[in-house]
């Protein structure tokens, strides 16, 4: 599996530094599960954070701050880590960790609700109430439906793949979108292709000229 | 700081060679609330050294290997939780957790896959996020269905920012607005379309700064092979 399309240098930073909420976490982590490459900026990351920390202007501890910790540790016994019997390599699992514990299964036992014109979607349920996660399964050939979503998208492929203008996204593949961006992502022919997805939550307007003007401004 | 605890710390554990104990009391001796030192000890905890203290705090249980590793990352990493807590209390709390899970968790710091100031960094961002509630769903390196890294192990070493001293210098060479960027994300806890908001720039700006932060550092980190 050849990846080519990975994860922003921003995004990867946001999730270094632990800013990112529940629902872009889940994409990333995903992605990353299958590409080493974007493990290994992630790490750069984190070791630039570690010089950060080196050098960072240190707080006066209070005088029994030491004490305090060595009276814990007096108190903590150490439990030898088992190392976990590897599991054994299943070549078949299309949905790596987290995914697969979200969705509560793999691709073959995902219990797809029908989108219409052959289309099927599985919403993912999360804590974080800022995005809407879900998987998408778009028939061979047909362009991905009801694709007029707000603010920013992050789209892993997990199965089949898709084109956008020219550009072909395969498994592992990620694409970071926003609504400046015209797109019209197609699945390649003789597959069906399933995607991972991240959106923003649309906004609740309260105001009912807002929500009238909405799909004319396109907010 | 008072005087009793280093002397008492070097009185018991005959058995920690006497190099790390020598480590540990320099340490203490420059751990003084003087900015100017603040530099110096950097210097005398190189990686290296963070390293094996920390592995003898996992295999001998070394209290006073502990103890200097407690001496330099206590006051930074109340640092990093009082930027986002702004509670003195929360901060040294969360300090503490830190340490503690240092202790804990000291067999399980690989030195091939980065070092020990970026992993003493990752627990306390976690324990920060426990704290406020947050979720962050993680990979793990056990699934079966994860695809493991098919670089050689000594080339993974390279990128895994083995060297810290490397990293540090390259830091160093940032211009201020791009290691300004780097510091709002890692210790204010922001996103980066929030730290475009506050320093009032475009989006695409900060984008840019970010992009170019990291080039800078890859480039310095290859610069190796
Ligand atoms: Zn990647």
């Amino acid at each position: 599996m050849k990846i080519n399309h990975h994860l922003s240098d921003e995004l990867l930073l946001d999730y270094a530094a632990g800013n990112l909420t529940e629902g872009w976490s889940l994409v990333m982590a995903t992605h990353m599960a299958l590409c080493p490459s974007c493990r290994r900026r992630l790490s750069a990351m984190e070791g630039a954070a570690g010089a950060l920390l080196e050098k960072v202007e240190p707080h006066d501890v209070p005088e029994d701050s030491w004490a305090r910790m060595k009276q814990r540790l007096e108190g903590i016994r150490i439990e030898e880590v088992k190392p976990k019997p590897a599991a054994p390599q299943k070549d078949a699992l299309v949905f790596p960790e987290p995914l697969r514990s979200y969705v509560g299964a793999d691709l073959a036992d995902v219990k797809w609700q029908a989108l219409g014109l052959g289309a099927y979607h599985l919403r993912i349920e999360t804590a974080d109430p800022t995005t809407q996660v879900r998987l998408l399964r778009i028939p061979a050939g047909k362009p991905v439906p009801e694709h007029t979503h707000v603010g920013k998208e992050l789209t892993l492929v997990l199965s089949g793949s898709f084109y956008d203008g020219d550009e072909l996204f395969g498994r592992g593949d990620v694409e970071e979108a926003d609504d400046s961006l015209l797109h019209t992502p197609k699945a390649s022919p003789g597959e069906d292709c399933v995607c991972l997805a991240v959106t923003e939550a649309p906004l609740k307007f309260s105001s009912w000229i807002v929500r009238l003007i909405q799909p004319i401004l396109k907010i | 700081m008072s005087l009793d605890i280093p002397l008492e710390a070097n009185t018991c554990h005959k058995d920690v060679p006497a190099p790390l104990r020598a480590r540990a009391s320099s340490v203490r001796a420059l751990r003084v609330t003087n900015p100017n030192l603040t530099q110096t000890s950097n210097q005398i905890l190189s990686n290296g050294e963070m390293a094996r203290l920390l592995k003898a705090v996992a295999s001998d249980r070394s209290i006073e290997a502990f103890e200097a590793l407690f001496r330099f990352y206590a006051p930074r990493v109340r640092s990093f939780m009082a930027m986002k807590t702004g509670d003195r209390q929360v901060a040294e709390e969360l300090m503490q957790e830190t340490m503690v899970s240092v202790w804990n968790k000291a067999e399980q710091f690989d030195p091939e896959r980065g070092n020990v100031s970026a992993w003493i960094f990752t627990i306390a961002r976690n324990i920060r996020i426990d704290f406020y509630r947050r979720r962050r769903p993680s990979f793990d390196p056990q699934d079966p269905a994860f695809v493991t890294d098919d670089v050689p192990s000594a080339d993974v070493a390279f990128e895994q920012v083995q060297d810290a001293a490397l990293l540090r210098q390259a830091m160093a060479t940032l211009p201020p607005d791009q290691l300004d960027v780097l510091k709002r994300a890692f210790f204010d806890d922001v996103s980066h379309s929030t730290i475009a908001s506050e320093l009032g720039l475009p989006l695409g700006t900060v984008k840019s700064r970010i992009r170019l932060a990291f080039e800078k550092l890859r480039a310095a980190l290859e610069g190796r092979r």
